[in-house]
């Protein structure tokens, strides 16, 4: 199924050049970036890379423009931020969600975008502009938005479970996932505790926290792209996760069905950054328009499988998961959504204490300590009797 | 040979102590600064003060070690004698075949075990096939020193079987000679003599199981950790270097403390020695 | 020698099982057809086609190679001229000191040596403003800095057993100390220097931990590459890499193996004649 969209989709990118609504007027000339590179770091399996005769995004770029695309990947936003954050690393394109967009505002961490550079900006729907987190529209380009929902194995979930409790249900020990970054994974309990997401209430923390402590014996692994597979080896039943990746999930496995819980769920836009550090910021530019330009979004969208702000997808005629119901829900109003925000840095540090503590806590405390203790007293037995031992054949030979 | 040519010589040395100082030693400081500072660069005890909350942590890591470590011993020592008393043929292709998985990544290693040990694994789609009720392996303590034996097993029997090859075989014709029985030869001389090789296939072993990282959370799924993962995740995750480097300054010392212990305990001087393959 | 035990030949037989069976689990689903690891359907060889497209991991495997090599040799030249010198310095407090410093990488758990160059290499970046200092460079060092010792220490035993006589006499014939050097110890120690070369070349073919806390987006080596590979949707072009990677170290080490054994029986040959 995805192949023959592929290549019906490939046909129609060189379709699309001819295009006059989709053809790409260069008003200025970008010729003397050829032979630089820029370093763009993105989300894990974000990007149309080229596999099974999809377009590899980076490698057409470089053909249209000269310019090397160094890819990395992450895996959360924290991961991000760390890298950014540490000073090591450099980076031209970075694609975070919002309220990590919203913090590394704050901390100066990426810097105001030149959308003179953009033209195709004008093809993002008016909806996903001016967000909270960028008000004014100065420092991301929205690239996909989503929500989270929870991934179940038909044939182990009994019933059609719609609330999120079913991540706490015992029956389903040890096939539950949860997500491995503190973000995601509190508020999932935020939900099922009705605290609000963006809470600077520590005693509120608290509670989320217990709760993912209750949750965490049935919990079989905390997981972020590993998700992938686990689900659809059935290895693991039940796991919440970004709306759009249960698409291919399903494509691999037809158990799997998706809902989103009756209590509420993230929604969360994910916009391409250019960092402060940025050494090669025009590059950057001409990526990004590239990147949201009709016919290369909608190879991504096709490949990544989450909704997508731009219009030029939307009204394109091959776009086939135009009417796919978990991307676009049409009780998209009934659905109780909140955004992240930044969180204070107090707040964080809560948060990520807490983070901390669940992971490092195991069941198996007692046994370490007896196991350790009776370690140590045979090693001292040993050390004492082989020194007595010596001494005593010491003696002998005197 | 003249004092001035071996004064020459000793400088020779100079580049690597520079490099030594520069690389090992400074970067050292930087851990002990990192640990004594909080994020505004002041300094601050406060990190030190948060370790108490994951002495469990660092017991689980310890305890996990020295299974590991155990369990690499009992498996090694046999195997290592036995290739060091076959024949010169058998003896190279046994050692190149202990060595080769040391050569391949130790990541898709892990990932391959993982695949083996779940529940939809190789193991148990084997035991449904054959009508036993499946086991449950993966994300259990059990399953990460397991990984841990695998990945450093070859490290314990390389430095024991290169022991036991410079063993002197007269010795224990000597004391066969005496009228030492098999049980007394090996107790009285094999196995003292292969106690340097011991020594350095235990540090060698214990060493990276205490501090590893991506075996826990690959076939520990996560869901407790060892210091190697509450280190990685200050540094990829919470953002706060100065308790990772608080963490890691524990860590070391608690190593050294060990060493200590062992090269005391084995009285054996060169520890390395042993390592050179 | 005598003949092995059957219960130790089953012994044997059993603890290489253990070592292999994950290898030949990847050789195996390298083949498999799906995109799955776990769930075997076909014979393909779809995976080796697609590891071959993927230009991120091939350039990967060069990186690594490129320094694997810089690295090893560096840590050779530095450490066989270290040894030299460390050799000539008297049992004093100031020889053991510079040795102890010497294993530490050694000692030290990798993390903690990763985790304190990163600290340095961070803080230089930001004391010299240098956007971005993770990258070649810094993996350069690091990997030479815990090459060292492993050169050292194959080199120095070497060292102390050949005859310091035999350099003097040299000089007392009119050599130059570098050329006594030259052309008497490097040619007595070079089987130390050998192996200090190949050790080291190994180690930094092989290091993840270390690699993966001073690395930057610029220079990916293979080992990162393939822990980023596990932390997404493994497919199994990740196993047709390392059934290559398998492939290539065995018949590598066939040869040197069989070369090993020509050696020995010309070496023994000559002992005979």
């Amino acid at each position: 199924m995805k192949k023959i969209l592929c290549i019906i989709a490939s046909v129609l990118v060189c379709a699309y050049s001819v295009l006059p609504a989709f053809a790409v007027d260069k008003p200025k000339d970008y010729s003397h970036l050829k032979g630089t590179e820029i370093n763009v770091y993105n989300w894990g399996e974000y990007i149309s890379d080229g596999a099974e005769g999809s377009m590899d995004v980076n490698e057409e770029f470089y053909k249209e423009t000269g310019i090397r695309v160094n890819y990395t990947t992450f895996d959360s936003n924290e991961n991000m931020y760390n890298k950014l954050k540490g000073g090591g690393a450099n980076y031209d394109i970075v694609i975070p969600s919002d309220y990590m967009i919203a913090r590394l505002i704050e901390e100066g961490l990426v810097q105001k975008i030149d959308f003179s550079n953009i033209p195709n900006y004008s093809n993002i729907m008016d909806q996903y502009k001016n967000l909270y987190f960028d008000p004014t529209n100065e420092y991301s380009v929205p690239y996909n938005v989503g929500l989270v929902g929870i991934i179940y194995n038909t044939k182990v979930v009994e019933g059609e479970p719609d609330s999120i409790d079913l991540l706490w249900d015992e029956r389903y020990a040890g096939k539950i996932l949860n997500f491995n970054n503190p973000r995601d994974a509190f508020a999932l309990a935020q939900w099922k505790a009705g605290i609000d997401l963006n809470t600077t209430d520590p005693d509120e923390w608290n509670t989320a926290f217990e709760l993912l402590k209750q949750q965490k014996p049935l919990v079989q692994s905390y997981v972020m792209d590993e998700v992938f597979n686990k689900m659809e080896s059935e290895e693991a039943a039940i796991a919440p996760y970004y709306a759009g990746d249960f698409l291919i999930m399903n494509e691999n496995n037809e158990n799997l069905a998706f809902f989103y819980p009756k209590e509420g769920t993230n929604i969360f836009v994910d916009s391409i950054c250019i960092p402060s550090s940025s050494q090669n910021k025009e590059a950057a530019e001409l990526y990004i328009n590239f990147l949201i330009r009709g016919d290369v979004a909608l190879q991504n969208a096709e490949y990544i499988c989450y909704a997508t702000p731009n219009k030029a997808v939307l009204e394109s005629e091959d776009y086939s998961l135009k009417d796919e119901e978990i991307l676009y829900p049409e009780n998209m109003d009934e659905l109780v959504t909140e955004y992240f925000h930044n969180l204070d840095p107090q707040t964080q540090l809560v948060m990520t204490t807490l983070w901390d503590s669940l992971k490092i806590d195991g069941n198996e405390n007692a046994s370490i300590y007896i196991g350790l203790i009776s370690f140590v007293a045979i090693v001292f037995i040993v050390v004492i009797v082989v020194a007595v031992r010596k001494k005593r054949r010491a003696s002998y030979y005197d | 040979m003249n004092k001035n040519s071996s004064l020459r010589m000793k400088l020779y040395a100079s580049p690597h102590i520079v490099w030594s100082a520069i690389f090992i030693v400074v970067p050292l400081i930087m851990v002990a600064y990192y640990s004594f500072t909080n994020a505004d660069g002041a300094f601050s005890l406060e990190n030190i003060y948060r370790l108490s909350d994951y002495t469990t942590t660092f017991l689980r890591s310890l305890w996990y070690g020295i299974i590991a470590t155990i369990i690499c011993f009992i498996l090694a020592y046999p195997i290592a004698y036995i290739i060091s008393q076959s024949k010169l043929r058998i003896q190279t292709t046994m050692i190149m075949l202990a060595m080769i998985p040391m050569w391949m990544n130790f990541l898709i290693r892990t990932y391959a075990w993982m695949n083996i040990l779940e529940d939809s694994g190789v193991i148990n789609k084997i035991l449904t096939t054959i009508g036993l009720e499946p086991v449950h392996m993966i994300n259990t303590p059990g399953a990460v020193i397991l990984g841990m034996v695998y990945n450093f097993l070859p490290y314990m029997i390389l430095p024991i079987y290169s022991v036991m090859t410079k063993l002197d075989k007269n010795l224990v014709e000597a004391a066969q000679d005496l009228g030492a029985g098999k049980v007394s030869v090996f107790a009285k001389v094999v196995f003292p003599m292969s106690v340097p090789g011991i020594v350095s296939g235990i540090t060698m072993v214990f060493v990276p199981s205490v501090s590893t990282f991506y075996i826990s959370q690959k076939l520990g799924g996560g869901t407790f950790a060892l210091i190697g993962d509450v280190i990685e995740m200050q540094f990829q995750i919470s953002n706060n270097f100065h308790f990772g480097a608080a963490l890691s300054l524990v860590l070391m010392i608690l190593i050294l403390i060990c060493m200590a212990f062992m090269n005391r305990f084995s009285s054996n001087e060169d520890v390395g020695g042993g390592m050179v393959i | 020698m005598k003949k092995t035990h059957p219960l130790g030949k089953i012994y044997a037989f059993l603890i290489m099982a253990f070592m292999y069976i994950p290898i030949l689990i990847i050789a195996v689903y390298s083949f498999n057809s799906s995109n799955s690891t776990g769930i075997l359907t076909g014979f393909s060889l779809k995976w080796y086609g697609e590891l071959f497209k993927d230009k991120a991991t091939l350039e990967a495997c060069y990186n690594t190679i490129v320094l694997a090599i810089t690295s090893a040799v560096t840590a050779t030249v530095v450490g066989t001229v270290a040894a030299l010198g460390i050799d000539k310095m008297k049992k004093s407090w100031r020889r053991s000191l510079l040795m102890t410093i010497t294993d530490i990488p050694m000692m030290n758990p990798e993390i903690v040596t990763g985790v304190s160059m990163m600290l340095l290499f961070v803080f230089i970046g930001t004391f010299l403003k240098i956007n971005g200092i993770l990258g070649f460079w810094t993996l350069f060092i690091a990997h030479v800095t815990f090459s060292l010792p492993y050169v050292i220490l194959n080199i120095l035993p070497k060292l102390s057993q050949t005859n310091p006589n035999l350099a003097e006499a040299a000089m007392d014939l009119g050599c130059t100390p570098g050329k006594a050097v030259r052309k008497v110890i490097l040619p007595a120690i070079r089987p130390g220097i050998v192996s200090g070369f190949i050790m080291a070349f190994t180690l930094s073919l092989d290091d993840f931990i270390i690699s993966y806390f001073v690395s930057g987006p610029k220079f990916q080596t293979l080992p990162i590459r393939i822990y980023s590979m596990t932390k997404k949707r493994v497919t199994p072009d990740m196993y047709a890499l390392s059934t290559i990677i398998f492939v290539i170290i065995l018949i590598m080490l066939i040869i040197i193996n069989m070369r090993g054994l020509k050696g020995n029986s010309k070496a023994k040959g000559r002992a005979k004649a």
